[in-house]
């Protein structure tokens, strides 16, 4: 059992095969896209897979500390960074290759004309509790 | 009375054994006895009963025959089941034992098969069980409901695999100590269980692994949750019953002379109990064990143990030798070269493996462990 995180990001990720913007598919392209994303949470539910999912607006501030008694200096958002996360969803399963699985699954999700936008998600293990049995 | 919880859950097995063989489906029983021992949870302090197993089996028959009655009247049938039960033929031993192998049947994935153990053979509540593994309680029920289906046309009195079961205890085993439950703790309840239901050597040696293993818990983290490895534990803080026993245990097992893998890992972990000081470690005779595990199993992992293994026996010019036959994508063959290579006094090439074996731990007390170690060396 081992816990990943799907990643979706607004930009940084590689351009999708289909890369039409989201704004120029049909209103009934964007609902099946939807449709399939929620389906997607739906059966992972269903198969005992599903942990969280979250989807972030794209516009966030730096926070950092600016020492004793004073206030936390924000700054941003900067047009120049490259990352920018979109969302996530945590899975539990029960090896790399089923997450893989799923990751690709994910991915097909469609897009304009209801062909699969072919999308980089990027895939990150969660760090396990250490075994007890390691000699 | 403060309600024993251990021996409530002690007698969830030969409860469902009993609900199963009078004739209930496994899936309905499973839900029936869950419901009774919630029930005995709420009511036994107050009203404690003299026999908690013969309350258990009345209870859980009755909420089988309601949910029963329930589902038959919602689906516009007739009822089905309201004839007075059979008494179960079969002593409660054997009933205990197919529920393990049912719970750990082949059919199932292991996440599956560790959920559905710990429900109806543990008796754990599926939010105990979702705590335990850190996932929503509704992803725990659904898993356990999907594994009851697919166990669910297994039949009941066909003998199963031992090993399947063996393999689904270490994993809870090794899960430890995450969140209210003590998987660790757990594991052992339930192997013992097992270990009393059937005479197998290799039961018995996965029962003094897991001893010789939890005997040492103590003293494996510091306060902080550091981990502290085996050569700087205070072993004035390992639990010596627990050791006793576990050498017992492995000692009964070895002569059946039926060798298997876990009587070998035991074995080894008995030699590291038994020396009162690191220095003392018989790694001669480790190194011997390594190599009957090898043979027995074959695992990558085993090797890159073993070389360790041969590091202390034969010095750290003979573990990297060993070390060198093996994979570099091997999961800590960084963190093991960067030992060795310490050991043979190379303390440069070791901090930049120990960094880099820092950067592919998978978790995160080997990570700062492994950290703590490069920085050790760079400083």
């Amino acid at each position: 059992m081992a816990k990943y995180l799907l990643l979706k990001h607004y930009r940084g990720a590689p351009a999708p095969a289909n890369d039409v913007p989201m704004d120029q598919w049909t209103p009934e392209e964007i609902s099946a896209h939807i449709q399939y994303m929620s389906d997607f949470a739906d059966e992972l539910r269903a198969g005992g897979e599903y942990v969280d999912g979250q989807a972030l607006a794209p516009e966030g501030t730096w926070v950092r500390y600016d020492g004793e008694g004073r206030p936390p200096v924000t700054d941003g958002p900067f047009a120049e960074t490259k990352d920018l996360i979109a969302g996530w969803m945590v899975i539990d399963v029960d090896s790399y290759e089923r997450a893989l699985e799923l990751a690709g699954k994910l991915s097909a999700a469609p897009g304009k004309d209801g062909k699969p936008i072919h999308e980089w998600l990027e895939l990150r293990p969660f760090y396990g509790t250490a075994p007890t049995i390691t000699e | 009375m403060t309600l024993d919880e251990a021996l409530l859950r002690s007698l969830t097995p030969a409860v469902l054994g009993i609900l199963v063989r009078r004739g209930a489906d496994f899936a309905a029983a499973e839900d029936a006895v869950q419901d009774a021992l919630v029930e005995a949870v709420r009511v036994w302090p107050e009203d404690p009963p003299r026999d908690p197993k013969g309350w258990l089996v009345t209870v859980a028959w009755r909420r089988f025959l309601d949910a029963t009655r329930a589902e038959t009247a919602r689906r516009r049938r007739e009822d089905l089941v309201d004839a007075e039960p059979e008494q179960g033929l079969a002593p409660d031993t054997d009933d205990t034992l197919q529920l393990y192998f049912l719970c750990a049947h082949p059919s199932l994935t292991p996440s599956s098969a560790v959920a559905l153990t710990l429900r109806a053979v543990g008796g754990l509540t599926t939010r105990q069980i979702a705590q335990a593994y850190l996932v929503p309680e509704a992803t725990m029920a659904q898993r356990i409901s999907r594994a009851k289906k697919t166990v669910g046309d297994v039949r009941f009195d066909r003998p199963g695999d031992v090993a399947t079961v063996l393999r689904v205890l270490y994993l809870v085993f090794n899960e430890g100590y995450s969140g209210d439950v003590d998987l660790a703790a757990e594991a052992i309840r339930l192997t013992r269980q097992l270990a009393a239901a059937i005479d197998h050597p290799e039961v018995a040696g996965l029962l003094a692994l897991m001893l010789l293993h939890h005997a040492r818990r103590a003293s494996r983290t510091t306060a902080g949750g550091r981990l502290v490895p085996l050569a700087e534990q205070d072993r004035g803080r390992w639990d010596t019953a627990l050791i006793a026993e576990g050498v017992a245990i492995l000692q009964a097992a070895l002569a059946q002379d039926r060798l298997g893998e876990f009587q070998a890992q035991a074995a080894i972990a008995a030699l590291h109990a038994d020396a009162p000081v690191a220095e003392e470690t018989d790694w001669v005779q480790i190194v011997e064990w390594y190599d009957e595990l090898l043979a027995l199993t074959d695992s990558p992992v085993v090797r890159l143990n073993r070389a360790v293994a041969v590091g202390e026996a034969d010095g750290p010019r003979a573990g990297l030798k060993a070390l060198a036959e093996l994979d570099e994508t091997l999961p800590r063959y960084s963190a093991v070269a960067a030992y060795l290579h310490e050991r043979a006094g190379d303390r440069r090439t070791a901090a930049k493996l120990y960094a880099e074996a820092a950067g592919k731990a998978a978790n995160l007390a080997e990570r700062e462990y492994l950290t703590r170690q490069a920085a050790r060396l760079n400083n």
